[in-house]
């Protein structure tokens, strides 16, 4: 690498996250390294309760309160855990912003649109003149593909697809250079969840953001980043590039995760949807060696002990599976049944 | 030759939407489903699909249009639908929202029973509850939908169908509110329970993919309409219908077509545009096409398809 290669932008370091529950304490993220470098794009896929969302909440450090995270969390090389709550404030939204899903809930009801736009950037600048923020506000909308007249619109005289990019649009206010957006996309139609990427991609390459996208849809991933990490039950279990992740998994769960979504045409998913058996732990209800052997559908006798590590398993790839599948078949992604 | 088990005919379904005002819902749809058959009913939001589903199901008053079932039509009388409501079941999306958080499983599963006063419940409940995958079944009986995970929680809603023994299973949008790894046995349960029960299953969704997987016809609605219909390899490997081709090329995947990004939002089934309702978005007709064509396009009614005539796609470029 050059050495005159910028940092990374985000970089989690042996990142633990536990939750104090009534009825002990439940680990969500059990130690998660992962480096997403300046102007790149990572998505992060698993499935409900796989600790995706309690893990990229610490980038601004909106973690709730019965959380506690050890390791590190660095925003262009400084650590948000242990920052200022001065500094934390000035990093959100004008360094790096999140874009939540359920564009729903996220806008308040009662103010127009322009308004909850206007916001972070009145927060930040509370001496901006008025002009040049409505100014702003309309050209943050026409980014987003909206008419700038929209921003006297309230929310609900707007479609799910026209909110969502409200909410992207509040997100690049402040032109922060990193860009966190989880499930951005999941309520929406597959026609609208189109135009809502393409917006967000488009703008991530014309602005040359740094963009973490969250989404339990391994396809929806491989098409927009570059590089994928697959977590289960707190932990990444694989990394490497998006396509490969998708495509040729190594770690038998991503490739049970990536046979969900069939490839239309091909005749070898006709009648044959692929699932696994049982469900994801519960965080927490995790024993000794790999969380995913009691699914897996190659497990051997050896997968329900010691402990299991993130190893190379081809150049840039890592799987923490002690059989990863690798292998060039052009079939691999379709998942063994 | 065999009656469809379910059948609309030039179905429409209104609401009103202010005093003078109504949407058409669903604006003359024919569609047949075979018994034994899966048929995907598929489009976006808004474009009728659960509308067409409810009526289907004599939930939702006609405004035109029948709807038969195997060749009679829905009965009219408060026993005739209730008889019909045992044979025809549907299943909704959200099982958190379907189950009553107070029953418990049995509870749940056995209710139709008791509505329908069903002799040998506990036997009943049992094998539906053995048939969804849940064995065995009397470890279940007690438990409440909180202590049991998104993917048990669809298959209690599923047995409750079952338990009345119906011929007809209607399922919106059955795993989109499930984690991926759990939808595929839920769909290979519909699949099982198709072969081993003959039933005749409607699946409503806007996943392609679902339907690629377990349909052997697909229905393509847009706004109040059938617009393509086909086997599955038809309507998914051959598409013809402009919107169809549209909706394809988005679906996200390596190796694919220039994806076609339609602009502007799903319409309004209340101001649904002269000539054919996809023209204002399709990109055929924006790219180009003979004049004469053009103005059928804009101004001319399509005609609705015929059901079940190998496939078919309402489209003036086409023909």
């Amino acid at each position: 690498m050059a050495t005159d290669a910028p940092g990374p932008a985000l970089e989690f370091r042996d990142v633990h996250i536990t939750y104090r529950g009534r009825d002990g304490d439940v680990p969500a993220v059990r130690g998660v390294d992962l480096t997403v470098a300046a102007g790149s794009s990572l998505g992060i896929a698993g499935e409900s309760g796989s600790g995706k969302s309690t893990l990229i909440s610490t980038v601004l450090r909106l973690q709730p309160k019965s959380a506690t995270v050890t390791g590190q969390v660095l925003v262009d090389g400084e650590d948000v855990l242990g920052m200022s709550f001065k500094r934390l404030r000035a990093l959100r939204w004008a360094q790096a912003s999140i874009v939540f899903q359920g564009a729903l809930h996220g806008l308040n009801p009662l103010q127009r649109i322009g308004e909850q736009i206007a916001e972070p950037i009145t927060v930040h600048d509370p001496k901006a003149a008025r002009g040049d923020v409505d100014r702003r506000v309309g050209e943050l909308l026409e980014q987003v593909g909206l008419p700038a007249a929209r921003a006297r619109a309230y929310p609900h005289q707007l479609s799910g697809g026209q909110r969502q990019r409200v909410m992207i649009a509040m997100a690049l206010a402040c032109r922060p250079r990193l860009i966190v957006a989880d499930e951005p996309t999941t309520a929406l139609d597959v026609m609208v969840q189109a135009q809502v990427l393409k917006v967000l991609t488009d703008l991530v390459d014309e602005l040359d953001l740094t963009l973490v996208l969250i989404s339990h849809d391994l396809s929806v991933l491989a098409d927009v980043c570059q590089r994928a990490a697959v977590m289960y039950a707190g932990r990444v279990v694989e990394s490497g590039p998006a396509a490969d992740v998708f495509e040729r998994s190594a770690h038998p769960y991503s490739r049970a995760l990536a046979g969900a979504f069939p490839r239309i045409g091909d005749a070898s998913f006709r009648y044959a949807p692929s699932g696994l058996p049982g469900d994801p732990p519960f965080p927490g209800d995790v024993g000794q060696g790999c969380s995913f052997a009691p699914r897996c559908p190659v497990a051997r006798e050896d997968c329900a002990t010691g402990t299991l590590e993130l190893a190379a398993v081809a150049e840039g790839r890592m799987a923490a599976c002690r059989y990863p599948l690798v292998d060039d078949r052009a079939d691999a992604h379709r998942g063994d049944r | 030759m065999t009656s469809p088990a379910l059948e609309a005919r030039d179905l429409q379904v209104s609401f009103h939407t202010g005093r003078n005002t109504s949407a058409r819902a669903v604006d003359g749809v024919n569609l047949t489903l075979m018994p034994g058959q899966i048929v995907a009913l598929v489009g976006e939001s808004g474009c009728g699909k659960s509308t067409l589903a409810r009526a289907l199901l004599g939930l939702q008053p006609l405004a035109a249009g029948e709807v038969l079932v195997h060749g009679q039509a829905l009965p009219t009388s408060r026993s005739g639908i209730k008889a019909y409501r045992r044979r025809a079941q549907l299943v909704l999306q959200d099982p958190m929202g379907s189950l009553n958080p107070r029953m418990t499983v049995y509870e749940s599963v056995a209710e139709g029973l008791r509505i329908h006063g069903v002799d040998r419940e506990e036997e009943r409940v049992a094998e539906a509850l053995s048939r969804v995958g849940m064995r065995p079944p009397q470890r279940f009986y007690t438990r409440y939908p909180h202590e049991l995970s998104g993917g048990q929680r669809q298959r209690v809603v599923i047995a409750g169908a079952l338990v009345l023994e119906p011929e007809i299973l209607v399922a919106d949008e059955p795993v989109s509110s499930l984690d991926a790894s759990v939808r595929g046995e839920i769909l290979a349960l519909l699949l099982r329970l198709r072969d081993e029960l003959g039933l005749s299953i409607l699946i409503v969704t806007h996943d392609l993919g679902l339907a690629w997987n377990v349909a052997d016809r697909i229905a393509v609605m847009y706004l109040g309409r059938i617009i393509e219909e086909g086997t599955t390899e038809e309507v998914l490997a051959d598409a013809k219908h402009p919107y169809t081709r549209a909706l394809l090329s988005v679906v996200p995947e390596i190796e694919r077509l220039e994806p076609i990004v339609l602009v502007g939002e799903p319409p309004d089934p209340a101001r649904i545009p002269a000539g054919c309702r996809f023209h204002p978005r399709c990109p055929v007709l924006q790219g180009g096409l003979p004049d004469e064509v053009a103005a059928r396009c804009r101004g001319e009614a399509l005609p609705l398809l015929p059901v079940q005539s190998g496939h078919a796609a309402a489209c003036f470029a086409l023909t």
